[in-house]
């Protein structure tokens, strides 16, 4: 999957959580949870959105690195090339 | 012959305006049945009857906005039947005498002023108008002189919902106003007392981390939900805390329902009730909670939702504040509030440490209870928290 396409799916999972998300105003390189106001339940559910459209099923303990938007599709397109 | 009222939708609503009938004259309904669709201040809401019988009689139409326990509706107990039934006045008479002096109409579409004439309707069609909640006197005819025949009336009925639930920005001002009212009661009204302790969460941290190492996003469950839990079966042992202060008394509540405060994302707040919290095994708890956030933000949720809780929790923390002390929803007794789950210095056999800790606080009203009891109460919850494999 390139960057683009990934792209855009993360931002349709994020905005299936938070439909008000403008991915033209979303700095990707602020920390993802205070630019879309997501609580731990939004968080979540985010989570799983990414796992039945991707595959990729994020643990508990890979939350901390995942700051910004630009790191978690980094790292989704790490964990996507892996298998 | 059982009256069906608009029931109250919690302290912060006064009226509710009919969406959408989900039942007919004649047909059966049960426990627990959805039968109507209400706009409330706060959400378009399932109206969920409590009695069984079988419908008589539909006294409101849809967009009509009518105030808490107005009869809506008129069922037959189970055996009787429509002779033996007394007649109600007609359903427009109802009507007219229960609307609200609001200086604005609803937004709402209502039924157009009924012309002068009578309008020419086949009987058939009548009959089949009223199951359907629609007013005959704004039908257009396409029968012999201009008479309305059944199939103007099914043409109507499938191009409805007619009415539709009121915008965005009506809500949110109409829930500010909700907001304000419910508040400044409980202000006025509530002599609350506000006590706090500080509970160490890192067993219960360590308990979850280990239960969501193995599963899916799907199934992993959230450390508000172990608080819910914890909180709800401590109120089994301080039932002072969990019921409603009405008339000068304290009430118990029927079981333990709490109030989920859930900050919508438009702004404005909405606190839902959680059935049975302390039967509940956690996975289901966490499925029902998702499910009713997810429906309190999309503004869908039912009138038992609205109106049981009998003790709500405000989980703050997720927010990022230490601590939070919280206005009790009246006619509700208690509040419980929890702040941010964070690692803070903390003291333990003479030596300083970091432990994962949340500042938990209880607002409660001094007529149903005393600030003993409340710290006996908070203490409890503290000690379940510790013991996360019994929750």
């Amino acid at each position: 999957m390139d960057d683009a396409q990934l792209r855009r799916e993360v931002l349709t999972a994020l905005q299936g959580i938070a439909p008000e998300v403008e991915p033209a105003t979303l700095r990707g390189d602020r920390p993802l949870r205070d630019e879309v106001d997501l609580d731990s339940m939004d968080w979540l559910r985010f989570l799983a959105a990414l796992h039945q459209r991707l595959g990729v099923n994020i643990p508990e303990a890979d939350y901390q690195q995942l700051t910004t938007l630009n790191v978690l599709l980094a790292y989704l397109q790490r964990r996507l090339a892996a298998g | 012959m059982i009256e069906f009222r608009m029931p109250s939708l919690g302290a912060d609503m006064d009226a509710g305006t009919l969406l959408q009938w989900q039942v007919a004259p004649g047909d059966a309904v049960h426990r627990g049945q959805v039968v109507a669709v209400v706009d409330t201040a706060k959400a378009a809401v399932e109206i969920e009857c409590w009695q069984e019988g079988r419908v008589f009689e539909l006294l409101i139409q849809p967009g009509d906005k009518v105030p808490v326990g107005t009869p809506i509706a008129t069922l037959l107990e189970a055996g009787g039947s429509a002779e033996t039934a007394p007649r109600r006045p007609a359903p427009v008479a109802a009507r007219k005498a229960a609307q609200p002096q609001t200086p604005n109409p609803p937004p709402a579409a209502t039924p157009g002023a009924a012309p002068a004439t009578r309008t020419r309707i086949t009987p058939v069609a009548r009959q089949r108008a009223a199951e359907l909640g629609i007013d005959a006197a704004t039908l257009t005819g396409t029968g012999p002189q201009g008479a309305v025949t059944l199939a103007d009336v099914e043409a109507v009925a499938t191009q409805k919902p007619a009415v539709q639930p009121a915008t965005a920005q009506d809500r949110h001002a109409a829930m500010r106003q909700a907001i304000a009212a419910a508040m400044s009661r409980s202000k006025r009204e509530i002599p609350h007392y506000y006590l706090s302790e500080t509970v160490p969460m890192a067993v219960a941290l360590a308990w979850l981390a280990a239960y969501n190492a193995e599963l899916p996003p799907e199934r992993r469950l959230l450390p508000g939900v172990l608080v819910l839990k914890a909180v709800a079966l401590a109120l089994g042992d301080y039932p002072q805390l969990n019921g409603y202060w009405i008339d000068g008394a304290f009430r118990p509540g029927p079981g333990i329902h709490l109030g989920v405060a859930v900050a919508l994302r438009q702004g404005g707040l909405i606190a839902p009730a959680l059935h049975d919290v302390a039967s509940k095994p956690l996975p289901q708890l966490m499925e029902e909670l998702g499910d009713l956030v997810q429906r309190a933000r999309s503004y869908s949720l039912r009138s038992s939702e609205l109106s049981e809780a009998t003790l709500t929790v405000t989980q703050l923390g997720d927010q990022g504040v230490d601590g939070v002390f919280g206005v009790i929803y009246p006619p509700q007794v208690a509040l419980v509030g929890v702040g941010r789950i964070a690692e803070r210095p903390w003291v333990e056999d003479g030596r300083v440490c970091a432990l994962a800790c949340a500042q938990f606080s209880l607002a409660a009203d001094h007529r149903a209870s005393d600030g003993h009891y409340g710290a006996s109460f908070l203490a409890e919850v503290r000690r379940r928290l510790q013991q996360p494999d019994s929750l």
